[in-house]
């Protein structure tokens, strides 16, 4: 009998081209997707006169400097954002790729593209030039972020050259309580490993608390292994993932989605397989999360208190969470729970898809935006956005008083001019707190769409299951 | 790529932990054009005030500093965003090497692909070096890669570990991407293979 292996191993094992004996592998890339970031990485193929070895296999949409208050560059009087956009279309249509441009209701943040389309599948290895790529690993698929002369080399050779990262399972036991979803559990996974808890690892989200989530949740799951320092994050492909992935427009049909299911059966980790390091968390204790610090690691049950650095004997971290502290314009010992925010962002390729929109709606139905606090709404990508229009979610947030707005990846991180004002304080759902992320000065509270929501209405964090009852 | 050559410079301590890529160079400046330089933008939000004033305690602002080539830093440094601008800042700055407990993954491969050293220590050695460049501002780091050593202010030898292939690339300024090209015939009978295996995709 074979060895046990991993999920990672027998996908890793399946694309290795070759092999150096210096642990060096030239890896292939099933799947590449580009966005309007790729610019520089067209410039290095032209800079060598290189073609796209594969277009058929590359696919891409524009999403971070794009517009959400409309469908138009129109309004874009920066000539570098313009041509950020643009030359996205423009080098794919050159080399033959598919782009779902700003003109088609497809286009929207590559991360809710990729699986919405069906062009993340299970068993797959799936690239791309950006770190937030590890999302796609919740179809079971090994997908990880590459910088732009990754991005140069992997259109022209369909390969990448990798060491193999060590494997690191995270077991999540237990059922999840009432109101908790996937941001809450990776938010306390990051809590507990740290910011750099996972670096040089490839993760697996395991346990009965991970196996019940909805793919909307695995994929959030997934998306903020990067803030654990992860080099990847997956999950086993089972039922839940096939009954996603079945009938998108790019998976496969017929006697092939038969052939193709077959396989992915085989991919879960085998019972003896064995993972350089293990983790463990129970699902019943994790409670909503809000991010207090400049980290994703500083998270804290809303039921807690923002910690002091007076109990912190590590000189360096103390400082480093006096910084972040000041920063963020925090006491230590101020209670979570009641912090006011100012703004609220709902969006991202962490939380934008229908079902964070559905526990976003639930909380905001029949409730008003607080006056102190301007919130906004940003599906991850037209289709989203048509959905949830189509089941009324649209009208639930504007009456509340959410703007409404087109995709993209907007407040998130701002390169579309959607910002937060120095000293301003927002919660949102997307997966990084750093400082200057969403604005120079800016605050950002890390926490999952019905928390978000529950900010809104209230005017500060509040623990959304107090708003759940009844 | 430039070829890597031994380094006597002045190295900066940045004694924080998880410097990402956002602070390295915030995301505002990424869509310049790569022709433009993106030094200027280095830790621009960290450097300069609301006013475009220079930070006087922000350590690149001070004056010892000047010229340095070698930055120390804590752990996990350049995490976060993917963006390869971080290691075009540094360059462009005049950095060409950072020594640090960790790093980002991201940031590490994309350093040495543009011929940046990323040096991993233990976080022992590296807070010696701190102290020291902390009490002796403007003091010089030897940086060796053919010898896979890192020479501290106090003359103390500091060996790395870096992975062959890695090194001799740097040392020869060899091009990744023109070396893969030579395996098209490997990558082609993958492709066909495949084909046959999961036609799916
Ligand atoms: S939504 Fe945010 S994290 Fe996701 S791809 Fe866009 S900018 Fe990156």
């Amino acid at each position: 009998m074979a060895a046990p292996r991993t999920l990672f191993e027998k996908i890793w094992d399946r694309h290795v081209v070759h092999q150096r004996e210096d642990g060096h592998t030239l890896l292939y890339v099933d799947r590449h997707l580009i966005h309007d970031g790729s610019r520089r990485a067209f410039e290095v193929l032209g800079e060598r006169g290189l073609r796209v070895r594969r277009p058929d296999r590359t696919f891409g949409t524009p999403d971070h400097y794009v517009p959400t208050t409309s469908r138009s560059m129109d309004g874009v009087d920066d000539p570098d954002r313009r041509l950020m956009v643009e030359s996205v279309t423009k080098n794919a249509r050159e080399h033959g790729v598919t782009v779902f441009g700003l003109d088609d209701p497809r286009q929207g943040i590559i991360h809710v593209v990729g699986p919405e389309q069906g062009l993340t599948l299970p068993g797959m290895t799936l690239v791309c030039g950006d770190s937030h790529t590890s999302t796609h690993g919740a179809l079971g698929a090994l997908a990880f972020g590459i910088g732009a002369s990754e991005v140069a080399h992997v259109l022209a050779t369909q390969t990448l050259w990798q060491r193999r990262p060590k494997t690191m399972r995270i077991s999540v036991e237990g059922r999840l309580g009432p109101g908790i979803g996937g941001k809450d559990v990776i938010l306390a996974i990051i809590a507990k490993i740290g910011a750099a808890g996972a670096v040089g690892h490839a993760i697996e989200y395991a346990g009965s608390a991970i196996r019940t989530l909805s793919m909307e949740g695995r994929l959030t799951v997934c998306n903020m292994s990067i803030e654990a320092g992860g080099r990847a994050g997956m999950i086993a492909p089972d039922e839940t993932t096939f009954a996603y992935v079945e009938g998108r427009p790019f998976a496969p049909k017929g006697a092939a989605w038969e052939k193709a299911l077959a396989f992915w059966r085989t991919l879960p980790s085998d019972p003896e397989a064995r993972f350089d390091r293990e983790v463990a968390l129970d699902g019943a204790e994790i409670a909503p999360m809000v991010t207090w610090g400049t980290s994703p690691e500083n998270a804290a049950p809303i039921t807690g208190r923002v910690p002091d650095p007076a109990g912190i004997d590590d000189a360096e971290r103390r400082t480093a969470m006096l910084k972040a502290l000041d920063y963020m314009g925090l006491e230590p010992g101020t209670a979570i729970s009641g912090i006011p925010v100012q703004r609220v962002f709902i969006g991202s390729c962490t939380n934008s898809r229908i079902e964070d929109l559905r526990l976003a709606a639930r909380v905001a139905k029949g409730r008003k935006v607080a006056a102190s606090v301007h919130a906004m709404v940003v599906p991850g990508s037209g289709l989203i956005k048509r959905e949830a229009e189509s089941e009324g979610l649209d009208r639930i947030f504007k009456d509340a008083g959410f703007e409404w707005r087109e995709a993209g990846c907007s407040m998130c991180v701002g390169m579309n001019g959607d910002l937060v004002a120095a000293g301003d304080r927002c919660a949102s759902t997307s997966n990084r707190n750093f400082q200057g992320r969403q604005g120079k000065g800016a605050r950002t509270h890390l926490v999952s769409p019905a928390m978000a929501a529950a900010a809104a209405v209230t005017g500060h964090f509040t623990d959304v299951r107090s708003l759940l009852q009844g | 790529m430039e070829a890597f050559a031994r380094l006597d410079a002045i190295a900066v301590p940045m004694s924080v932990p998880n410097v990402d890529t956002d602070q390295i160079i915030p995301a505002r400046f990424l869509r310049k054009p790569r022709k433009d330089g993106f030094g200027q933008y280095l830790f621009n939000d960290l450097r300069f005030d609301d006013a475009g004033k220079e930070h006087p305690h922000f350590v690149l602002n001070e004056h010892a500093y000047r010229g340095a080539r070698v930055i120390v830093a804590d752990k996990n440094f350049g995490c976060g965003s993917s963006r390869e601008h971080a290691v075009y800042a540094l360059w462009d700055w005049g950095f060409r090497a950072a020594i640090a407990p960790s790093f980002g993954d991201i940031f590490y491969g994309n350093s040495l692909k543009n011929g940046f050293l990323p040096i991993v220590l233990s976080a022992e050695e590296v807070a010696s070096l701190l102290t020291q460049l902390r009490a002796r501002p403007g003091a010089h780091i030897v940086v060796d890669l053919a010898r896979q050593e890192v020479i501290g202010p106090d003359g103390k030898p500091h060996p790395f570990e870096i992975d062959a292939f890695r090194r001799d690339c740097l040392l020869q300024g060899v091009d990744e991407l023109d070396f893969t090209l030579g395996f098209r015939a490997e990558i082609e009978g993958f492709e066909k293979r495949q084909a046959e295996e999961v036609g799916w995709i």
